[in-house]
């Protein structure tokens, strides 16, 4: 269990405001904090790792405080035993996809350790190179990989899908599940997308404004109400024809484009450029097999 | 090692800048790394300090090293009473007076390296339950491979280069003090041109080399990022 509740105020001046958070997350549970840039989300990673510091706040993981400013006690980064995932992958330039991992592992005993990490993130044929001579997924992967070295009790994405393609993305997010489940560790996803949010969360946090406006799992968040169906997809829309009585949604969802049947009540307020959530329930989806 | 031997003064040279490029990595990779990450109020006039040979005349930081370190003057006379060290007229003295000259050659470099490294990766390492040293010696460093190369050459070049300070604190004493671009000079004063034309030779070609030497390693290097 994850106890937190943090207070920082901006520099004097700044325009940004002050983040002001208080939560609880359960042991393996994976959270989402969703919301625009500037919002505090990144401020909020860091200051759970120890490379921020806030001006006020507890917190506690699993009965150990790792940050308490009323005692004036802060554990290093190095002791609070974090994965971290940075946005730009932060891999050690000089350093081999190898050396990278047994420099995260500490010490030369763990060699079956790395070779179980480079299998699971599949690097194991690209063991010898150096980051420079990696791929954008490539890279995502070792900075994975890397922090899940030292089997963290908490692991903090920072945006990790944002620099990649699609298909990419999607292969990745399939490993970091798989990880999720056979580490069974706690999670915090830092995205902007709603697709990764809806992929990953039991729970998401919007926040807004340095405080978070809205908790709870990903359809009660952004659907108004829990969703039921099993079938959903998120999509922005590009535009919305009239069609006799009903009007016709073009959406994008992805690389894809899909067009939906809408009832006029149900297209009221919603305008071009929207993110809206389609969502079908178990029983009418028609599907085909195609491999 | 012969007073009179041509060798004498080019040796003197390369072991004060090994020493000095030696002592000042030791106290310049710490001092750099406070510098790059640093946000202290004092950070702008340690810096301004550190920076301060390069535009001082370098007669003026031997004059003053030589008036701070005669015997007559309390920090040079607590040095010979107490540590029986003589800074004035010996080879300690030009090493000491080489590091100050030098300070900014190995410091400048290297905090301009730190600096341009993402924080990131500094930050990835403290996670990964890495101390401040390891992440210094083991990440950041080498991922400032270039800097670190330019700050080592530059600083041995350039106090193999050093006239005014090294004059001024060691005086031109054959075997002690006088390093090659001294004997340069004094080859001129007795009007021995072969001479002056030696020293002058192998020091232009050595600065060349070094030059030469430092492109290529650092094209290779950038060139795997």
């Amino acid at each position: 269990m994850l106890t937190f509740d943090i207070h920082k105020m901006f520099s004097p001046g700044s325009p940004a405001p002050a983040l002001e958070i208080a939560q609880e997350i359960r042991e393996g549970e994976f959270v989402s904090i969703f919301g625009d840039s500037g919002s505090g989300k990144t401020t909020m990673l860091r200051i759970l790792a120890g490379l921020a510091a806030p001006d006020r706040g507890r917190i506690v993981m699993d009965g150990e405080t790792w940050l308490d400013t009323g005692r004036r006690f802060s554990l290093p980064p190095q002791k609070r035993g974090v994965g971290f995932v940075f946005q730009d992958y932060a891999l050690f330039p000089s350093m081999s996809v190898r050396e990278c991992l047994l420099f995260a592992l500490g010490t030369a005993e763990h060699t079956a350790r790395a070779e179980e990490l480079l299998e699971l993130t599949g690097l194991r044929d690209l063991s010898a190179r150096l980051p420079s001579e990696l791929s954008g997924g490539q890279k995502q992967r070792l900075a994975f990989a890397r922090a899940l070295a030292r089997r963290p009790r908490l692991l903090l994405l920072d945006e990790p899908f944002s620099a990649l393609d699609r298909a990419t993305v999607e292969k990745f997010q399939e490993q970091v599940r798989e990880a999720h489940r056979m580490f069974g560790v706690t999670a915090i996803l830092v995205s902007h997308d709603l697709g990764d949010v809806f992929k990953f969360s039991d729970r998401v946090f919007r926040l807004s404004g340095g405080r978070i406006e809205q908790s709870g799992t990903p359809g009660a968040v952004f659907g108004g109400r829990e969703v039921s169906g099993k079938f959903r997809l998120v999509g922005t829309v590009l535009s919305i024809e009239p069609n006799d009585n009903l009007h016709i949604i073009t959406m994008r969802a992805g690389s894809e484009l899909a067009k939906i049947v809408a009832s006029p009540e149900e297209i009221n307020g919603v305008h071009p450029g929207d993110r809206i959530l389609v969502f079908s329930k178990a029983f009418n989806p028609i599907f085909m097999k195609i491999g | 090692m012969p007073e009179s031997s041509f060798a004498g003064p080019l040796l003197l040279s390369f072991r004060l800048a090994l020493t000095t490029t030696v002592v000042l990595a030791v106290l310049g990779i710490p001092l750099a790394r406070w510098l790059a990450l640093s946000r202290s109020r004092l950070k702008p006039v340690v810096s301004t300090i550190v920076t301060l040979p390069i535009v001082l005349p370098p007669t003026v930081i031997g004059f003053y090293l030589l008036v701070a370190f005669s015997p007559l003057s309390p920090p040079g006379n607590f040095l010979r009473e107490w540590l029986g060290v003589d800074l004035v007229f010996s080879f300690t003295g030009l090493v000491v007076a080489s590091v100050i000259y030098s300070l900014p050659f190995m410091v400048n470099p290297l905090v301009a390296g730190l600096e341009a490294l993402p924080p990131s990766i500094r930050e990835a390492s403290l996670t990964l339950g890495r101390s401040e040293m390891a992440t210094l010696f083991r990440v950041m460093l080498p991922a400032a491979k270039p800097s670190v190369i330019t700050a080592l050459v530059l600083t041995f070049a350039h106090t193999v280069g050093e006239f005014g300070v090294v004059l001024m604190i060691g005086g031109n004493i054959p075997g002690r003090t006088r390093v090659a671009s001294i004997a340069i000079y004094n080859e001129v004063e007795r009007l021995d041109y072969a001479g002056a034309h030696a020293y002058s030779l192998i020091l232009l070609s050595f600065a060349f080399i070094v030059l030469l030497a430092v492109s290529i390693l650092n094209r290779r290097t950038i060139k795997t990022f």
